[in-house]
């Protein structure tokens, strides 16, 4: 499947991906308007800092996802076929237990509206818009057999 | 490839585009593609380096870091950021008047001659607005006080600045009770950088009041002094036909493209390319003549004057070079891409800068001096007649469009106009106003911006306003953006303007949408909304009249400076994209809303054209019943 890969080499952390991120998942999809949103949209990628460097992290989509597992209501799947983490809203209780469980510090909650912000790929639009919004291109959307030769 | 019709609806501009597509030149709408994604932190205003504490940058969403390092927060980081871009516009407004106002004193104290007093009615009339005695004394001698004292009100420490008297009694008072009358020119652009240093004001009001007095010294200081002194020396323009649009261009001439926004040396070049011995190099040099065409606002000012015919609006600049029919681009200040000397390496262009303050790596660079203004000139033009040989025939494209406008309506003409030929007034506008066959009077000024489509903005929103019996005053880029799509020819612009304004400019002889000039030109307008007031009926301040203001297009710093200054001014400013302010709330409302009722101004921020209409509209309308105007003569149609 498709993932989000990260160069740290390449990050300067100007957190970039966060806005282009947020912009995507809010109503206004215009940034100067989202900001006035009463809700407002929060980013599914954050970017780490640590020492000299700059981790974007958002989530891996894990092949053994412990978020699935822990989620007691159902809400968060695993689609067999593609290999993404699917979130139903719907069935989600807020009980913060996929919080807790990822290993990547992948999932927030979002304490107002009371749903975990997650990477979704943004599959209803077909490419995540954080590799757009960065520009540098450390975001890089590619096959995991493909990223490999990206790199050399 | 970018579809072409996304990028400019000016069809001159879109066939240079699609003729150069693929030849590895680069324009401004290419680097903008590039320069995806921009900086929302940028765009926000929320980003900070205005000391080595940061850089920082304030989390939007409201998770992390709130305050920078200093403990700045939103409010604090986008109102000092303003403030910066406010004091950038002024001090380039500013120093443009302040080189005016010099030359002015050197023409009367007779060290220039190639520039004499041509306007006696405007040197007398604004010697009394500094105080200084006209009676009995030699204009030269009027000139050189004047032009000195001009320029003592750039270093004036106490002030007011001189022209803030021409302003209604009542917008004084409001300015007074504000604390934002200007001092000095340079004193309020140098307070504002003071201000916004780490750890001097903190608090957003107190720094956007700031940002209006520094605007204040621009729209009632630098750029009026610019106007004026512009206008006693090269003459107040009146109506003058000309043509626009990169079709200017000619095949078979030597063509000369003045960019920038100084107005002395295309002034003089204006005059140079005139005389035989150039005339007979050219010829020589296997052209039919010398063409002299104009860019951006230097232009309008050669234009109003010379009739110069204008080549083009900001966005048009490399693209004149990319007609490969240009032997030269003499530029200046202020609007001069850096880019334009990549797209100058693909053909025979030379470019030669004019100004010690606008140096480009690898562009000739000649010095214009005031007091050897034709000879220097002449030498230039010499260059670009030799460069002529050069030209590469088979790569010259040069677009067909072109179209006439009239221009040169300068406030003092619209009076004359107005008034017949005895009189000079504006009563015939005010009644006009009064009894409901013009709804107003809108301000549609400023630069146009790769990131909206290429002049749509100015014109879908001037269509609309002189549909609705809106008259336009337009300068800058929106002028030559009118102009290029034929609003300025009176005949056609009347065929859209809607009844009542078309009866008005029929009767009187003024097109709909007036071409005032260069964007220091946008004093006349505020001189031109103190004479409507001064005729009376239509209230007793600016913020009284029905009238709005735009720029849908805009760009530059000095746009928020004109922006601020009309805003101060009390008037209703809307701009096409927002300025990047949007990251505090706190700001936006207070320069959307509150402000309204302290300057009677304020800002709205709308990229529909048909929308900004909209908002003009209902002000103008609002503004009507307050002044218990009667309804529109042709209400409905």
């Amino acid at each position: 499947m498709k993932k989000i890969y990260f160069d740290v080499e390449k990050c300067l952390g100007c957190r970039s991906c966060e806005l282009a991120c947020a912009v995507s998942h809010s109503a206004a999809k215009e940034l100067e308007k989202m900001i006035s949103d009463k809700d407002k949209s929060l980013p599914r990628i954050k970017i780490n800092f640590s020492k000299d460097k700059n981790y974007p992290m958002s989530c891996r989509h894990c092949k053994d996802p412990k978020c699935v597992s822990a989620c007691m209501a159902g809400a968060i799947s695993k689609d067999e076929k593609t290999g993404q983490i699917l979130y139903d809203e719907k069935k989600c209780v807020g009980c913060w237990m996929c919080v807790m469980v990822c290993p990547y510090g992948a999932i927030r909650p979002n304490k107002k509206v009371k749903i975990p912000v997650r990477c979704d790929l943004c599959t209803d639009i077909g490419e995540p818009q954080c590799v757009k919004g960065c520009p540098v291109k450390a975001i890089v959307w590619a096959d995991e057999t493909e990223v490999d030769t990206i790199k050399k | 490839m970018s579809d072409v019709t996304k990028r400019s609806v000016d069809p001159a501009t879109q066939q240079v585009l699609k003729h150069i597509e693929g030849q590895s030149i680069k324009t401004t709408w290419d680097r903008l593609e590039e320069m995806q994604p921009q900086c929302g932190f940028g765009q926000l205003g929320i980003c900070c380096t205005n000391c080595y504490l940061g850089p920082c940058r304030i989390d939007p969403f409201g998770e992390g870091a709130q305050q920078g390092v200093c403990g700045a927060d939103a409010d604090t980081i986008v109102a000092r950021n303003l403030l910066r871009h406010i004091a950038a516009g002024a001090a380039a407004h500013s120093d443009h008047g302040r080189t005016t106002a010099h030359a002015l004193q050197l023409v009367g104290k007779g060290e220039i001659h190639d520039y004499h007093v041509q306007d006696e009615e405007k040197l007398k009339a604004t010697a009394k607005v500094f105080g200084i005695k006209t009676e009995g004394r030699s204009n030269d001698d009027i000139a050189a006080e004047l032009g000195e004292k001009m320029q003592a009100d750039f270093g004036s420490q106490e002030g007011p600045i001189r022209f803030i008297s021409r302003a209604p009694k009542k917008r004084i008072e409001i300015w007074k009770k504000l604390n934002i009358i200007p001092r000095g020119i340079d004193r309020e652009v140098v307070e504002a950088m003071h201000r916004v240093n780490i750890g001097v004001d903190n608090d957003y009001k107190s720094i956007l009041l700031h940002g209006m007095k520094t605007a204040l010294a621009d729209g009632w200081g630098g750029s009026m002094v610019a106007t004026e002194a512009q206008d006693i020396m090269l003459r107040t323009p009146t109506p003058i036909r000309g043509t626009v649009n990169l079709g200017v261009l000619k095949e078979d001439h030597v063509n000369i493209v003045v960019h920038g926004h100084e107005a002395l040396l295309p002034e003089a070049a204006a005059r140079v390319v005139k005389d035989p011995e150039l005339i007979k190099l050219a010829k020589e040099a296997g052209a039919e003549g010398i063409n002299l065409a104009g860019m951006c606002c230097t232009a309008n000012e050669v234009l109003m004057r010379h009739e110069v015919p204008l080549a083009g609006n900001f966005l048009q600049q490399e693209l004149a070079i990319a007609t490969g029919a240009v032997e030269m681009m003499m530029v200046d200040i202020q609007c001069i891409m850096p880019g334009l000397v990549d797209v100058a390496k693909h053909f025979h262009t030379e470019i030669v800068t004019t100004s010690e303050k606008a140096r480009f790596p690898g562009v000739t660079y000649i010095q214009f001096e005031e007091h050897d203004a034709e000879k220097i000139v002449k030498s230039i033009i010499k260059r670009a007649i030799e460069n002529f040989k050069k030209r590469d025939k088979s790569r010259v494209f040069i677009p067909k469009e072109k179209k006439d406008l009239v221009a040169g309506i300068s406030t003092e003409v619209i009076a004359k106009i107005l008034g017949g030929k005895y009189l000079s007034t504006f009563k015939p506008l005010n009644e006009a106003i009064i009894n409901g066959r013009i709804r107003g009077i809108a301000g549609v000024v400023g630069c146009n911006n790769p990131k909206t489509t290429h002049d749509f903005g100015h014109l879908e929103l001037v269509k609309e306003l002189i549909k609705n019996d809106v008259v336009v005053l337009s300068t800058g880029c929106s002028a030559i953006a009118c102009g290029k799509a034929g609003f300025l020819q009176p005949e056609a612009a009347l065929e859209i303007a809607g009844k009542g304004l078309k009866e008005v400019c029929e009767a009187v002889g003024i097109p709909p949408v007036l071409h005032m000039g260069s964007c220091v030109d946008n004093s006349r307008i505020l001189i031109a909304a103190c004479e409507v007031l001064k005729e009376g009926g239509l209230g007793e301040d600016i913020s009284d009249l029905p009238a709005a203001g735009a720029a849908p297009e805009w760009m530059s710093e000095k746009a928020i400076t004109i922006g601020f200054y009309f805003m101060a001014s009390g008037v209703y400013t809307i701009f096409g994209g927002p300025m990047p302010i949007m990251g505090s709330s706190n700001v936006t409302r207070f320069l959307t809303e509150e402000v309204e009722g302290i300057t009677g101004g304020k800002f709205a921020y709308e990229s529909d054209p048909l929308k900004t209409a909209k908002l003009m509209i209902e002000h103008i309308d609002k503004k009507r019943q307050a002044l218990r105007l009667g309804p529109m003569m042709y209400q409905g149609k």
